[in-house]
């Protein structure tokens, strides 16, 4: 679990978030979302420690991100996986050596033994056979699985997505969706997803945080998302007239 | 063109924070590996390219370098009552002092200076370091260190090598040509050697291939922006080691000739 207190941010004179409290709940699928623009990234990026709030506090169950020493902030960090917006796959290595890379850095297993768990993630991506394949030689899609497997392979406690369906296919995406969320379901993760992506929010989004011009607007699960009443999510989920014209004719409007 | 007291004072203060900046920074470089095997590969990879990779270069330019301060030196000499042996001598102290060091540097810094700032600056661009430090990995020291390290290394051999060949192409300039003689050239070079100058390249070569490295790792590490910013780093990282060694070799001539 993460709960995040009373977080702000400024950049200059801007104050991009306002006093978000949220909790991040372990084994579901919780996603921020809002328009660009809305500080998704910049909660993002406090929430894994590359910002710094102006004000506030992170906690990663018992312990406080702000107030964790060197050994304590690496120990934590191992426990964090992360799949960036543009993957962040390593150009010079391929698939293997990608998802190698944290077991390379950090553990003393066997190069047995770290060949099974990369054989083993990327099974669980559906990969197997990609070892030796550059990430110039895949698609966008595939890149984005050899991201996920490279987040998992060290089993990790939390797992963080930067827009992990930018730049898909809407069945790509789902594949994506679908494998986060079985991911996090089976090693009870706790994951968070920043996104704008609909599907992903009517399909995993168990969690939902929504933000507005730097505030929480609204918070709750996919199962209220249709019926709130909360001008800013209807505004944002039925942002396209297609949708608008759906939901009026699903009114009997 | 009139700059202002006030952009003047802006400059200034704005070359004394990077300054402060670069120094405060060095205490992350310069840290305990995660992992000594990985650093070790980094470091044999960076050997490797700065080395090897350098090689082609630094031997064409040497050759150069010799051929040209022979020829020189044989035309401002013609006619006077020096002895033509000098001329190695001239060529040997010369190169060994100042072209090998300096020039090298300076090349390398063009080579490998650029490479590094565009390398780890793509990296930054590419979220990539962003990455690595989420793993837990301290990137200042990865991806810099086995850099510096591996230049402080070999930078100096390359530097003999360039001294080397520096030599050779005088000889090849002169000797073949009818300058004069192969025995003139050769009694030049044996002549009035003084060890302490080889000392003084090896200095010059390992406070040069610092700048060169550490000043571009710095320039690609803090970019920010796109890929116009990402230009201009590396330009920027050229410039200033440039200018670095320049100075130092300045202050390092002053201070081992007092």
């Amino acid at each position: 679990m993460i709960r995040i207190q009373d977080i702000r941010k400024s950049f200059g004179d801007v104050e991009v978030l306002k006093g978000i409290n949220f909790e991040f709940e372990a084994g579901k699928n919780n996603l921020i979302i809002g328009k660009s623009g809305a500080g998704k990234t910049v909660l993002l990026k406090i929430l894994i420690g590359l910002f710094e709030p102006t004000n506030g506090s992170v906690w990663y169950d018992q312990q406080q991100l702000g107030g964790l020493n060197k050994d304590q902030l690496k120990a934590l960090r191992m426990q964090i996986g992360m799949l960036f917006q543009g993957n962040a796959l390593f150009d010079s290595m391929n698939v293997e050596e990608n998802i190698r890379f944290p077991m390379d850095m950090f553990t003393a297993m066997t190069a047995k033994e770290k060949q099974d768990r990369v054989d083993l993630c990327l099974e669980r991506v559906s990969l197997e056979g990609s070892n030796l394949k550059y990430p110039s030689e895949i698609s966008g899609g595939m890149q984005k699985r050899v991201g996920i497997a490279r987040a998992i392979v060290l089993q990790p406690k939390y797992l963080f997505c930067d827009e992990p369906n930018s730049g898909l296919d809407p069945k790509t995406a789902i594949t994506i969706d679908e494998l986060i969320s079985t991911i996090t379901v089976d090693n009870n993760i706790t994951t968070v997803i920043n996104t704008h992506d609909m599907n992903s929010v009517m399909e995993i989004g168990d969690n939902i945080c929504l933000l507005n011009q730097g505030k929480l607007a609204w918070k709750g699960g996919k199962e209220e998302v249709i019926d709130s009443e909360n001008e800013v999510l209807q505004d944002f989920i039925f942002a396209s007239p297609f949708l608008k014209k759906l939901k009026a004719r699903a009114l009997g409007g | 063109m009139f700059v202002s007291c006030k952009d003047k004072q802006k400059m200034i203060s704005s070359y004394l924070e990077h300054l402060g900046k670069f120094v405060l920074w060095q205490r992350n470089v310069y840290n305990k590996p995660e992992n000594w095997r990985m650093y070790y590969k980094e470091f044999v990879r960076q050997l490797y390219d700065i080395g090897i990779g350098s090689l082609p270069i630094i031997a064409l330019i040497s050759v150069f370098l010799g051929a040209v301060t022979v020829i020189q030196f044989y035309y401002q000499m013609e006619g006077t009552l020096i002895p033509p042996y000098y001329i190695g001598y001239i060529v040997r102290d010369m190169t060994i002092i100042e072209l090998a060091p300096t020039f090298t540097c300076l090349v390398l810094a063009g080579k490998v200076g650029s490479n590094i700032a565009s390398e780890i600056g793509g990296m930054r661009q590419k979220e990539h370091i962003d990455a690595m430090e989420i793993m837990g990995v301290n990137t200042s020291a990865y991806l810099v260190m086995p850099k510096v390290l591996a230049a402080l290394f070999i930078i100096p051999m390359l530097v003999c090598v360039s001294a080397l060949i520096s030599i050779m192409g005088g000889y090849l300039a002169s000797v073949p040509t009818g300058l004069f003689t192969s025995a003139e050239y050769i009694l030049g070079l044996r002549s009035f050697f003084i060890p302490y100058n080889v000392f003084m390249m090896f200095v010059k070569a390992v406070v040069f291939a610092f700048i060169l490295t550490s000043v571009p790792a710095y320039q690609g590490y803090f970019v920010k922006g796109g890929s116009i910013e990402l230009g201009a780093a590396s330009t920027r990282a050229v410039v200033f080691s440039d200018i670095l060694i320049l100075l130092a070799d300045y202050l390092i001539a002053l201070v081992l000739t007092a």
